[in-house]
């Protein structure tokens, strides 16, 4: 079967790549246009390490299809910060030690911003629930929590 | 001051940014292939036909490969070549690799692997360890250490069983390596523990020496054992296909894989018969520990040596006798996880403790206290003397710290008036061995460069799995110069830079690499001082290194300069460094010896709910007290303590391998198999490091913080069932792990309606 052609945004860059029909979004990402901040910790939608945002929506980009970017806005980890100045979420997780290994940290990341975004002081409920389908086996996610906590805070300016 | 820091993580910038490099993620030259292994579908059978004419043709495959075609070794055995990476003829469990793929993309090759036509026949298969036990399989005869002579009339005794379960490593990035060939040499990239091990089964599967394979390691996305021994097949794979085609190879298993071919934690079956007097002071007990090795042998000797290393925990035993089982089944091969056999044997004992408690109807935390190791007691059952006996005042100072008796008066109110909805507690203290019982192991390199400019270059033999120990050594390589953390580049584990290493692993890593990088860099600084009190006519006690500076008498100097004076003055910047832990020798057959150079100590009480009608659950609150000694890094030990408790009660909780009875593993993703989630920490966390310095003249007088936390994690387990048992009069002799379901069935034993 051919290759399909999709026009798409990342991060704010409009990109071009080909893909075959059964490529995931994350197998695109990660090997046709080298972002492999998303990582994939299991492929089947259960562990969030390949969160990335489509129109500002959290999904899964194991669970996407490639061709089904076409015409979307497609937010990824590599875009979190602002050039060299961190997102107040990178920030705290690196000053808070939310970090062990690292690997399910973009995941986790991406995840905590979409909510943010839409909730910009979340109750710790809310915070857990929200979080609920990103695994990290390092940390015991006590500081991830307060990291997110503590950038919402700032965020507020408060 | 370096040390003693909370420096965040030296990855952190990479990690956050998502630019830190995995081996999935390091870009691969475009002509590389990509691999899957074809598995068995049997757990023990012999090959009658493996017909790949399918496998052959499908898209986009390019080889395939039986064991015929490895052209030497066809083994990836950490320990007595008993584990083909190929199989041949014959299968021993299911998963068991029997021929490799080799395709254009990672999908079409595991399409393919699917494809082969087999016929098998069917051999009997033991898969349990009452199956071993029947049929006396096993990899040697039963270990057993005695002290004293136990008897069987004690005022009181008691006797029972506990079955204790495996769990998955899961870490969150699956195995993988990457192999490229360069003229006669290969370089390999794997996520791996053990880079040395890696080069020489690389090496025994080219036929070439191990100087001809160099291995790097940067970090792995978690390991916890589990990159231990079982990166080896990936990365021989990735050789031996590299090597025949002359074209870079990569391999990763995606998790079903992953979670169906490696080995996990062993599980166990510990039998009791204890005796003791009316205060609960032990003066008699035997351990039988039954532990399921699975098909090879990989290191499971030394895990079920150590599971019999903790089985005293933190109490005196005067008359002991502990048997060890190895027995051999036809099960994935159980492997290296956090604490590596002692958490097993550890949490029997506590479980011996509690049994006594509730039979003498007081207090467990009495039962304990009236164990402890102490004066004239204090000589473990393989003869190493306590020396730094922490655990009663640190238990003590939890007790007060977490409101023990004040919450456990609360808990009983609440459970009276409660019906449905029952709490507990528990309080429980981790003694925890460190040093790697085969002794040999206790050695570690590094290799240190100060460039002319006064840039640091290490390098040294441990591997970053996210424990932050390239963090904690490059802090000491700062503080020996008196420099900033960020004058030093941190590089890559790597078998050209630093050879003959062991594997990261007993919790060793800072204690063996910090050592080795303080003895290289102290070289050089010797170097400059020597140097530096010819030249300004000082005595060497009059230069220091501190603040960024050399203070050399009154006169303050840049490093960089003082350096580059050094180099123009043709000093030897390099150097290598190198350190044997002391004082520790061992017989393990006799059971006798000081395996351990030190004790890392901690304590934990977990108070828990639970729905008597639907055996959910949740942990309300926990509170830790936790040794490691004098911290080289505050933060990355609490990171350490929080991620260990909370992977130690997930392994006695919602983590359950499920094989079913042809032997398949049916827990073989995370929509089966439950780790913590953020649901799961507990409510209130509160976690504070004990102040104290190791006896024993380590880095700094820094204690091992890799696998101890993780035991606190059995303070959740007995949590569980004192909140159970307050539902009935009989013992709950909770099984691991507390799944809802083993609770709501414990809960209706103890209430007299088994089910
Ligand atoms: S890789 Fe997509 S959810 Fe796990
Ligand atoms: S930091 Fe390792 S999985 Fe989260």
């Amino acid at each position: 079967m051919s290759k399909l052609h999709v026009t798409t945004t990342i991060n704010g860059d409009s990109r071009e790549f080909l893909c075959e029909p059964e490529d995931t979004l994350l197998d695109a990402l990660r090997n046709t246009l080298g972002l492999t901040g998303a990582k994939e910790g299991c492929a089947t939608g259960d562990c969030g390490a390949c969160s990335v945002t489509v129109n500002g929506r959290l999904v899964c980009s194991c669970l996407m299809l490639a061709a089904e970017a076409e015409g979307q806005e497609i937010d990824t980890i590599e875009g979190m910060a602002d050039h060299d100045k961190l997102h107040p979420l990178q920030k705290h997780f690196l000053e808070g030690a939310a970090l062990q290994c690292g690997i399910c940290t973009p995941g986790f990341l991406v995840a905590a911003k979409a909510l943010l975004d839409k909730n910009p002081d979340p109750t710790e409920t809310e915070i857990r629930y929200h979080l609920a389908g990103n695994l990290c086996r390092c940390t015991g996610y006590d500081k991830i929590i307060r990291a997110v906590q503590n950038a919402a805070a700032e965020m507020r300016g408060a | 001051m370096s040390v003693a820091k909370p420096n965040p993580h030296d990855s952190g910038p990479k990690h956050v940014s998502g630019q830190a490099i995995y081996v999935d993620d390091i870009p691969m030259p475009s002509n590389t292939v990509h691999l899957a292994f074809g598995l068995s579908e049997r757990a023990r059978a012999k090959i009658t036909k493996l017909d790949l004419s399918a496998v052959r043709t499908a898209q986009g495959v390019i080889d395939v490969l039986t064991a015929d075609d490895l052209p030497f070794a066809n083994d990836v055995s950490p320990s007595v070549h008993d584990e083909p990476l190929l199989a041949t003829g014959e299968v021993f469990y299911h998963g068991q690799p029997m021929f490799l793929v080799v395709a254009d993309s990672h999908l079409n090759a595991r399409k393919a692997a699917r494809l082969a036509e087999v016929d098998y026949d069917d051999l009997p298969a033991l898969l349990t360890i009452e199956d071993a036990i029947a049929a006396d399989s096993k990899f040697e005869e039963p270990v057993i250490w005695q002290v004293g002579e136990p008897y069987d009339d004690a005022p009181h005794t008691l006797s029972g069983s506990i079955d204790i379960g495996g769990q998955e490593h899961f870490y969150l990035e699956g195995q993988a390596a990457a192999a490229i060939p360069r003229e006669d040499d290969m370089i390999v990239h794997s996520s791996t523990q053990h880079p040395t091990e890696i080069q020489h089964k690389v090496a025994e599967a080219l036929g070439t020496p191990f100087n001809a394979v160099r291995v790097e390691t940067r970090r792995m996305g978690g390991g916890f054992g589990g990159k231990e021994s079982q990166g080896n097949a990936l990365a021989v794979a990735c050789a031996i296909v590299a090597r025949r085609l002359n074209r870079p190879a990569k391999m990763r298993y995606d998790r079903d894989d992953d979670m169906i071919i490696t080995g996990k934690r062993h599980d166990f079956r510990i039998d009791y018969a204890v005796g003791f007097d009316d205060t609960g002071r032990i003066d008699s007990l035997t351990f039988d520990q039954f532990t399921r090795c699975g098909w090879a042998q990989d290191l499971s000797l030394a895990i079920a040596d150590r599971a019999m290393l903790h089985a005293d925990n933190a109490y005196f035993l005067p008359n002991v006798r502990i048997t060890s089982h190895r027995l051999k089944t036809n099960t994935v091969s159980n492997t290296a996880y956090r604490g590596f056999g002692g958490p097993q044997g550890m949490l029997a004992m506590e479980r011996v403790i509690d049994h006594i408690a509730h039979y003498l109807g007081i207090d467990p935390w009495e039962v304990r206290k009236s164990n402890f190791y102490g004066k004239g007691r204090d000589k473990t059952p393989y003869h190493q003397t306590v020396e730094d006996n922490l655990a009663p005042e640190m238990m003590a100072a939890l007790a007060s710290r977490s409101d023990y008796w004040a919450r456990k008066a609360e808990i009983a109110e609440f459970n009276a008036q409660s019906p449905i909805l029952k709490k507990g507690i528990a309080m429980t203290p981790v003694k925890f061995g460190i040093s790697f019982t085969l002794t040999h192991l206790n050695q570690a390199g590094a290799l240190v460069h100060v460039y002319a400019d006064g840039s640091i270059h290490l390098n040294h033999g441990g591997t970053e799995m996210g424990q932050g120990l390239f963090t904690k050594v490059a802090q000491v390589a700062a503080e020996v110069f008196g420099q900033p953390l960020d004058a030093v580049k941190i590089t890559a584990t790597d078998t050209g830079k630093v050879p003959n290493t062991s594997a990261t692993a007993a919790s060793s890593g800072s204690d063996l690499n910090g050592m080795a990088c303080k003895n290289a860099c102290e070289k050089i600084r010797d170097r400059l001082v020597a140097f530096a009190a010819e030249r300004w006519q000082v005595t060497p006690d009059a230069i220091r290194f501190t603040d960024g500076i050399v203070e050399i008498g009154d006169q303050p100097i840049p490093f960089g300069e003082l350096t580059k004076a050094a180099y123009e003055n043709r000093v030897q910047l390099s150097a290598t460094g190198f350190y044997k832990t002391p004082k520790i020798e061992w017989n393990r057959r006799a059971g006798r010896g000081r395996p351990f150079f030190y004790f890392a100590y901690g304590a934990a009480a977990t108070e828990v709910i639970i729905d008597t009608l639907t055996g959910e659950n949740r942990i309300l609150r926990t509170d830790i007290l936790h040794d490691v000694g004098k911290s080289l890094n505050p933060a990355i030990d609490i990171g350490q303590i929080e991620g260990g408790y909370v992977q130690g009660a997930g392994w006695l909780t919602t983590e359950e391998l499920v094989f079913d009875d042809k032997g398949r593993l049916r827990t073989h993703a995370p929509s089966t198999y439950k780790i913590p989630a953020c649901a799961d920490r507990p409510k209130i966390f509160n976690v504070a490091l004990y102040n104290n310095e190791n006896r024993e003249d380590t880095i700094y007088r820094s204690k091992a913080v890799g696998e101890p936390p993780f035991m606190l994690g059995i303070s959740a387990f007995l949590a569980l069932s004192d909140a159970i048992a307050s539902c009935g009069e009989a013992y709950p002799a909770l099984n691991a792990p507390a799944t809802a379901e083993t609770i709501l069935r414990t809960v209706d034993r103890v209430k007299g309606q088994p089910w």
